[in-house]
């Protein structure tokens, strides 16, 4: 029996080891191809970052031109948009969820926002492009309707949920005493809100605005769907242009495996990986300076 | 206006605007669900669900299959680390370490998990696109979740039942495999649905993967050969890779209806796996734990 356990704790161990070898893989595989533009191809880590000349070759000799600053502007302008759009909306629904009505949001509302992160990314693409880039066209009279803004929204909607959940967490988890404390001050319910459970949930409510903008900037499809392929800078919200995961999704399929082209690409997914370990990183700074408060 | 009438009407003003937003977010999903219902099923033809390169219907069995290899892995190994996790692990750096790797993993965008898995189940195996590569590029994305739920589900259960098993000299693995797991199956099967649900989307994941074709032959059961519907290893399109196909390729004349139909499909099978999860969750807690809630 003894030997049992020693087994299945042998097995059990492994499989939890087995995350950190996989974090691991991951990183180290993307790096070896992603670093391939600055060894292999000998550009600059500079070029790639800030110049928008973007027009690898498609074979082993090389010579293009690698600049990527077009589809991380692109990919910045957009998740930001959605930042912009879905935040004050997520954190009333947040309140909603936490404050004004427990009872019915938990029987409504968190199915509601668990249905929403469900619908796979390719539904909200189809619907982006089938109905709000016709709407976009209509409402501003443009002739091409695939633009920032479409992407924005489109990413605003897909984020909003994620958002929603963890701000309402945030905020349910205020201790109850805050709470009774200021209304037995007299404050109303809307300043108790503001002054109140909002300050003191902003470690989580951060937390939810982080993670919601790590999964707009992986995003691939629906903003590839949406964003219009525009291999230029974009004049405003209204005009079309490129991000990273758009292009990756584009273009890798058709690329010369190991040539400049297709290690330029890998390089995004480099950069996209870094980003997202950004993020952790920054929820983890976040988290702990919430717990030292408390 | 004194300070408390003006405190008092902030106070009506937003409340009434948060109804506003909570109320135009129900309507929103309420549309949007009902958009692409109505657009997608409302005249069409039965051809259109077809088994062939027509219809819907291959697309609709490879996502089917590959959700299902890929829980063949992920409910495993995420099950038995979140067990690692929950009773093994000590508190440290190692564990703060391991948890860290798992929000990266769970963080990571599915377009890189797709690229790694080309490389690494595609590439290195100097093969073709397959459903298998898809399965696991699935599988690395619903791992952290599936870890997650089992080692919350273990700690949630009453620490009674543990110390009861020990009194009567299980062993410590007696208990978990014995005791605590069984009391952890509602917790695990709702995350378990709630991956599957996420699985049935994912298409990023999938492009350079599982590929962009499907060519099955329903009356070849061979499993070896390259057209056998179970063959894991021949390329298998899904549903939300065929949106995208039909998106940017334009490969057929109805390909708009077709994708219209998939997208409805799809929502279908979200709604029917998250209410599932939840009324299954309910049901087994209620049945395997007696209590009369």
């Amino acid at each position: 029996m003894a030997r049992k356990d020693s087994i299945w704790r042998g097995i059990v161990t492994a499989c939890g080891l087995f995350l950190i070898v996989l974090t691991f893989a991951i990183g180290a595989f993307l790096f070896y191809k992603g670093s391939g533009t600055f060894t292999t191809y000998h550009h600059s880590v500079w070029e790639f970052l800030f110049s928008p000349q973007w027009n690898p070759a498609d074979d082993f000799t090389g010579g293009g031109q690698i600049g990527a600053a077009i589809f991380i502007v692109g990919s910045i302008c957009v998740c930001f948009l959605a930042l912009l759009i879905a935040t004050p909306f997520s954190l009333a629904a947040a309140i909603f969820m936490s404050v004004i009505s427990p009872k019915v949001s938990e029987k409504i509302f968190r199915p509601a926002v668990e249905i929403f992160v469900g619908i796979p990314s390719v539904v909200y693409g189809w619907v982006g492009t089938t109905v709000l880039v016709p709407f976009l066209e209509q409402l501003f009279h443009l002739s091409y309707g695939y633009s920032v803004l479409a992407g924005g929204i489109v990413l605003a909607v897909m984020i909003f949920p994620t958002i929603a959940s963890v701000s309402a967490d945030a905020i349910a988890g205020v201790p109850a005493g805050y709470q009774e404390a200021a209304y037995g001050l007299g404050s109303t319910r809307w300043q108790v809100i503001r002054r109140i459970l909002l300050p003191a949930a902003k470690p989580g409510i951060l937390t939810g605005i982080i993670l919601g903008l790590s999964r707009a900037f992986g995003e691939a499809l629906a903003v590839a769907m949406v964003i219009g392929k525009m291999k230029a800078f974009p004049a405003g919200i209204l005009s079309p242009t490129n991000n990273l995961t758009a292009l990756i999704a584009s273009d890798m399929g058709g690329a010369t495996e190991g040539g400049e082209y297709s290690t330029a690409l890998w390089t995004m997914a480099l950069l996209l990986l870094l980003i997202s370990y950004l993020f952790i990183f920054l929820i983890r700074k976040v988290t702990a300076k919430g717990e030292k408060i408390k | 206006m004194s300070r408390h009438k003006k405190a008092l009407a902030a106070d009506k003003l937003m409340t009434a605007v948060l109804y506003c937003v909570a109320g135009f977010f129900l309507l929103l999903l309420g549309c949007f669900t009902v958009y692409v219902l109505v657009k997608g099923f409302s005249g069409l033809d039965a051809s259109v669900f077809a088994f062939n390169a027509n219809g819907i219907g291959n697309q609709f069995f490879n996502t089917v299959y590959l959700v299902f290899l890929s829980l063949l892995f992920s409910v495993p190994v995420g099950v038995c680390a979140g067990v690692y996790m929950a009773e093994y692990a000590r508190p440290g750096r190692l564990t703060n370490f391991i948890r860290t790797c798992m929000e990266t993993l769970s963080s990571l965008p599915s377009i890189v998990v797709g690229l790694f898995g080309a490389l690494v189940f595609v590439e290195l195996i100097h093969g073709k696109w397959n459903l298998f590569a898809g399965a696991l590029a699935v599988s690395i994305l619903s791992l952290p979740l599936i870890t997650t739920t089992t080692e919350d589900a273990l700690r949630a259960v009453p620490p009674k039942w543990k110390e009861g098993s020990f009194a009567l000299g299980a062993t410590h693995w007696q208990t978990i495999a014995k005791v605590l797991l069984p009391a952890c199956v509602p917790r695990i099967i709702t995350g378990v649905i709630l991956a599957a649900g996420r699985g049935f989307g994912e298409a990023a994941a999938l492009l350079y993967t599982a590929g962009m074709s499907t060519d099955i032959n329903w009356k070849s059961w061979n499993l070896s050969s390259p057209t056998c519907p179970l063959n894991p290893f021949r390329p298998g399109e899904t549903l939300a890779l065929h949106i995208w196909a039909s998106r940017t390729e334009a490969v057929a004349p109805n390909a708009a209806q077709i994708a219209n139909v998939s997208s409805a499909v799809l929502i279908l099978m979200v709604l029917a796996f998250s209410i599932g999860a939840r009324s299954l969750g309910r049901h087994l807690d209620r049945k395997l734990t007696g209590s009369a809630k």
